[in-house]
């Protein structure tokens, strides 16, 4: 008989599903979360009204302090539509500027530089996500805003014509928020970029070449049609970190929140909002509610970011298990840190 | 003999300007990098000095500031408490992916909403352990140290499942096998064998999820909430270098500002130190 007495195999049974309740409660963890939230946030969503939280544009935390919270022609005030627009606008700054930078590099990276500065050069570009959000956000602040105030304002002056450019320069603008983000998130698109760059078949790329085209003609046509969707997918991973960054952010923003008319100008985001007035809100049930309300707007914008993120991602290796598993890895850890 | 033509002026133009760019775009994302780090040590270095890491901050309004030592040990103590709970908890997860679960639909259900979790925004994972802990007064009323470790524990727990099932999965499955043959019950494969196999690459991710949390300012904001005076009890309020740093900037004094780049300057040399030593680990698990 080789079957093992059922006192010996209790360890077994108890290890397993030892293992499994603990798979289990991180599912029930995230449920939980969920519901937490919005249990939090729904005495601000009843008091305001969806729609009048995401469109009305009277975020206003200085009546609340004259106890005239929801009296005011019957719209409390905490409409939340210039931090919503102030965390897509400081996003999409990030994306236009990060984007660019990044899959250039990986294209750099891969496919132009030495093989022997591959390495060190991975692992610096890497480094970038290695500095916390408040250093990022202190050197926005004592570094960033003073040196480039004279060279936005004369851009403002130059480009006045094209729309959400002109003006005066604040200090704090979106523009310096979104740069900082797009500094935030280069490390992880490019280590993405990267990836699935480095999973084109090398077939495509020397027939490119076989047929008479230059390095960046074969980049041009091998290269990028095949890793489109996984730059996408990286690019939407970097969006959904944009988006949720807070620190850095709520440091060089300006907190006002009222919609700037240029990108210069000082604004105010979701993430940034719960950061800055946490503190003053705890004595008013309705302000803390409406934090809750926008940290659950957050979590799930950033979901639905990540969710659509990873299609693209898995789309972009499909076919190609093994780098998949590496990619998913360098996703999760920070980039290019991946142990192998 | 046919001669291929030659490649036209003008592809061989865009050739050059298109791979000039895309070099210039290296060079371009590594400037932040460069900056950041010549200004980190240009103001962070002149905040040095033995006081400044034997004194707690004093909150003063003339005169020294106060060092950062509270903020230093604050940091030590709730990243080792988040350590100890998200590395049992994520190897486990780990171990249950990688020995039990595998392929299975609950599995990869699992799997999805970790995968799910490395992209919630910090400030999340502090909203939702302010309205569980500091709200529902588990553990007493009000801040906690323990809190603070807490939310970066779950901020951390994704980061140590995914490192660790990658690791768990280098396992060759002949040595499982192996061992399974011989009679061995499966947690006594998993304990002797898979789990000192993979040893120096589960250090390398914990190693990494730990330079992660280190840096985190936006969880510990509701949660630890900050203080001045270092303490040993997790229990109460802490404060910890993100922490300090985020509030010294907003000073009017240049004092505290250059606190806060000396503050910055510790953090990041703390975080590089663990990046140094992780790949350190990982490349010699590599090697053997």
């Amino acid at each position: 008989m080789l079957e093992r007495s059922p006192l010996r195999s209790l360890p077994d049974q108890v290890l397993k599903w030892g293992l499994s309740a603990l798979a289990a409660g991180v599912l029930i963890l995230i449920g939980y979360f969920f519901v937490r939230l919005i249990g939090q946030s729904s005495s601000a969503f009843s008091h305001i009204g969806v729609l009048d939280f995401f469109f009305r544009n009277n975020w206003d935390v200085s009546q609340l302090q004259q106890g005239a919270a929801c009296t005011n022609g019957g719209h409390c005030t905490f409409g939340a539509w210039a931090l919503l627009m102030g965390t897509i606008i400081t996003s999409a700054i990030a994306l236009v500027i990060g984007v660019p930078v990044a899959v250039a590099t990986a294209l750099y990276l891969t496919e132009l530089c030495p093989r022997r500065a591959r390495g060190p050069l991975s692992g610096l570009v890497d480094l970038l996500a290695a500095v916390p959000s408040v250093v990022y956000g202190l050197w926005g602040v004592f570094v960033l805003i003073p040196h480039l105030k004279g060279f936005q304002q004369s851009f403002a002056n130059t480009f006045s014509f094209i729309p959400f450019v002109g003006g005066t320069v604040a200090g704090p603008s979106y523009f310096i928020a979104g740069l900082i983000l797009a500094i935030m998130i280069l490390p992880i698109v490019s280590a993405i970029a990267r990836e699935v760059i480095s999973t084109v078949p090398s077939e495509h790329k020397e027939a490119a070449l076989a047929l008479g085209a230059t390095r960046w003609e074969m980049i041009r046509i091998a290269v990028l049609p095949y890793s489109r969707p996984g730059i996408t997918g990286g690019a939407m991973l970097g969006l959904g970190r944009a988006i949720g960054e807070t620190i850095a952010v709520v440091l060089v923003i300006g907190n006002s929140p009222t919609l700037g008319h240029s990108i210069f100008q000082q604004g105010y985001t979701l993430a940034a909002v719960i950061a800055n007035e946490f503190g003053e809100a705890a004595s008013t049930p309705l302000h803390s509610s409406a934090l809750f309300a926008a940290g659950l707007v957050l979590f799930v914008l950033t979901l639905l970011v990540n969710i659509i993120a990873r299609r693209f991602v898995i789309r972009g290796v499909r076919g190609k298990a093994t780098s998949g598993e590496g990619l998913l890895v360098e996703i999760e850890t920070e980039p290019g840190a991946a142990p192998a | 003999m046919t001669v291929l033509p030659e490649v036209s002026p003008r592809r061989r133009r865009t050739d050059k300007i298109m791979r000039g760019t895309l070099a210039a775009g290296t060079v371009l994302a590594l400037i932040p990098l460069v900056l950041v780090i010549y200004y980190l040590i240009k103001k962070g270095i002149g905040a040095w000095s033995g006081d400044f890491f034997t004194t707690d901050p004093n909150g003063n309004f003339l005169g020294y500031p106060g060092g950062i030592k509270s903020a230093i040990l604050g940091t030590i103590e709730i990243v080792a408490f988040a350590t100890l709970i998200s590395v049992p908890l994520g190897i486990g997860v780990a171990l249950y992916l990688t020995e039990y679960g595998k392929q299975s639909k609950f599995a990869n259900l699992v799997r999805y909403f970790v995968d799910v979790m490395t992209g919630v925004p910090s400030i999340v994972f502090g909203l939702f352990v302010y309205i569980v802990l500091v709200l529902g007064h588990v553990g007493g009323s009000g801040f906690a140290g323990w809190k603070g470790g807490i939310a970066l524990a779950l901020l951390m727990l994704p980061i140590v499942i995914r490192s660790s099932e990658v690791v768990l999965l280098l396992v060759p499955a002949s040595l499982r096998e192996a061992a399974l043959a011989l009679g061995a019950p499966r947690w006594r494969v998993i304990t002797r064998i898979v789990l000192p196999t993979s040893l120096t690459g589960l250090v390398t991710g914990v190693l990494l999820s730990i330079a992660r949390g280190a840096g985190e300012t936006a969880p510990l904001l509701f949660t630890a909430f900050g203080a001045q005076v270092a303490t040993a009890n997790l229990g109460n309020q802490m404060n910890a270098l993100p922490l300090q740093i985020f509030s010294d900037i907003t000073s009017p004094r240049n004092e505290v500002v250059t606190r806060a780049w000396g503050a910055a300057l510790t953090l990041v040399l703390m975080i590089l130190i663990l990046n140094v030593v992780a790949r350190a680990v990982a490349r010699r698990s590599r090697m053997a």
